[in-house]
């Protein structure tokens, strides 16, 4: 408790700062705090606030569950096998650096403008962080441990089950938890563009349709609270008993 | 009965900036079947290399090992190694790790056998711990457990307590001579440590400066349990310090 409530009073500081800014200025467009829980307030009495949280959720959910499907194997095999590394890490560190908002036209043309596009979007965005961690995660395996299971001559099932995964999975966890955060931050850019649900398309319609900032604020919130609620999750796997070994002194 | 382990002028070098580094010269002994040999010798020397390669983890540039009467190049269950800094897997309980390797055998078997060795070094009702969980004298017990349970003929311990604190050490030395009294495996050990050799072996091989090479072969006569403060036990081990070159009072 002692830890939160610095923060939770430098936050009614900057309410209080933002407040008094707008009633000084008089601003007509700016809202105040209370116009934005009122907006807020509005939009889940009329559901368009659950059914864009939900629409986003579900972008980020299908992209990022087949980013992990797809970056998991290659990470170990591009970390097992030097080949693989050698041919592909180069590729992967090129595209890495692409912005995921610099896909959009591409996305588009390729996807058109339903949830395919930003699927697609939020997969490119998390598949090469968690790529790279995952390899990272097989080149950091301690030799001793892969010496000893070489020793005791297991199969390489066995290797793989009770070494190479459990060594490699606290790193795993890690291009998770950025991949994760990196698609909440795409999915509001791609629904910007040309969608018609979701957060992003939210802020971007209530600014278009008649300056309304109370509901553009709104929706920035709920975007932090919800990423910080992703984040959250993404640590409390950190906690798991699996992984823990990596963690604990 | 022919030598259980034999090593046979092995030589090995390493390149290094504008040259190459002798780090093994032309070392060749024996170890008969149930015999604790000892290769003692300055840090830096060498020795962990020549273990290395006697375990089957590293080439030689010259020479070959024959356990058993076959030319040794892999590592093999037959020897396990255990080293200094140990390789108790992390991510495994103690008694998952105990049934590492044991596979091709029942899942019942995989049990009984893990039980019975920990409670032969002394770890019955940790089998559920996390290494995290354990001293550095219990994750020294596990490894050792670890190995006994394959049943390997031959253990290659290299500075196997040189990380423990002194009493922690020798209570293990004792842990050790008890349980090769049960099971009569036959020991290669290296170490530093005077001590501790002259505690354990059966011969004595004092190793040079690097690179490595025989300087010396001492003869343990006295039975165990060897009393450390008796006189042949004191004699011996200035003899062995002097031929590393410190003369002791």
């Amino acid at each position: 408790m002692r830890t939160v409530l610095p923060s939770i009073a430098v936050g009614a500081l900057l309410v209080a700062a933002w407040w008094v800014v707008v009633i000084a200025t008089g601003s007509v467009i700016f809202p105040t705090p209370w116009q934005v829980v009122t907006g807020l307030w509005q939009l889940n009495l009329d559901g368009s606030l659950w059914a864009d949280i939900g629409a986003s959720l579900f972008r980020v959910a299908s992209g990022f569950l087949l980013a992990v499907a797809v970056a998991i194997p290659l990470g170990l095999w591009m970390g097992w096998v030097r080949g693989a590394y050698v041919t592909l890490n180069p590729i992967f560190q090129m595209l890495r650096p692409i912005s995921p908002i610099a896909w959009i036209p591409i996305a588009i043309l390729w996807f058109g403008v339903g949830n395919l596009s930003p699927i697609y979007l939020i997969f490119i965005s998390s598949v090469f962080p968690m790529i790279v961690q995952t390899t990272a995660g097989v080149h950091a395996i301690e030799r001793r441990y892969l010496r000893a299971a070489a020793n005791f001559g297991v199969s390489r099932s066995t290797l793989f089950r009770q070494v190479v995964i459990p060594a490699v999975l606290p790193q795993v966890l890690v291009g998770m938890r950025i991949g994760l955060g990196v698609a909440w931050l795409v999915v509001v850019a791609a629904e910007m563009i040309a969608l018609h649900s979701g957060l992003g398309y939210l802020i971007i319609d209530s600014r278009n349709a008649g300056n309304r900032y109370d509901l553009v604020i709104a929706g920035m919130i709920v975007i932090g609270l919800i990423g910080l609620m992703l984040d959250g999750a993404m640590r409390l796997l950190e906690a798991h008993r699996l992984v823990r070994w990596r963690y604990a002194a | 009965m022919p030598p259980k382990i034999i090593v046979e002028d092995i030589s090995k070098s390493y390149p290094v900036d504008g040259g190459t580094l002798a780090v093994v010269e032309r070392v060749s002994f024996q170890v008969a079947d149930g015999e604790l040999v000892a290769l003692i010798g300055p840090s830096g020397c060498g020795k962990s290399t020549l273990m290395s390669i006697i375990a089957g983890f590293d080439r030689p540039d010259a020479g070959s090992v024959t356990t058993d009467g076959e030319r040794r190049t892999a590592p093999s269950p037959k020897g396990i190694l255990i080293s200094q800094q140990g390789s108790v897997f992390p991510w495994l309980t103690v008694q998952e790790n105990l049934m590492f390797g044991l596979n091709g055998r029942s899942a019942d078997e995989r049990l009984a056998l893990a039980d019975h060795y920990a409670a032969m070094v002394g770890l019955k009702g940790f089998e559920a711990s996390y290494p995290r969980e354990l001293s550095g004298g219990m994750l020294k017990r596990a490894e050792l457990a670890r190995a006994l349970a394959v049943k390997p003929e031959i253990l290659f311990m290299d500075e196997p307590f040189s990380a423990l604190d002194a009493l922690m050490n020798l209570r293990m030395r004792h842990e050790l001579l008890r349980v090769l009294a049960e099971e009569r495996h036959t020991v290669l050990l290296i170490t530093h440590d005077v001590e501790e050799a002259v505690h354990l072996a059966d011969r004595i091989l004092v190793l040079s400066e690097r690179p490595a090479r025989i300087r010396a072969t001492f003869e343990v006569p006295m039975p165990q349990p060897r009393r450390l403060s008796s006189p042949q036990v004191q004699e011996l081990r200035v003899a062995i310090l002097r031929e590393l070159g410190l003369e002791a009072d």
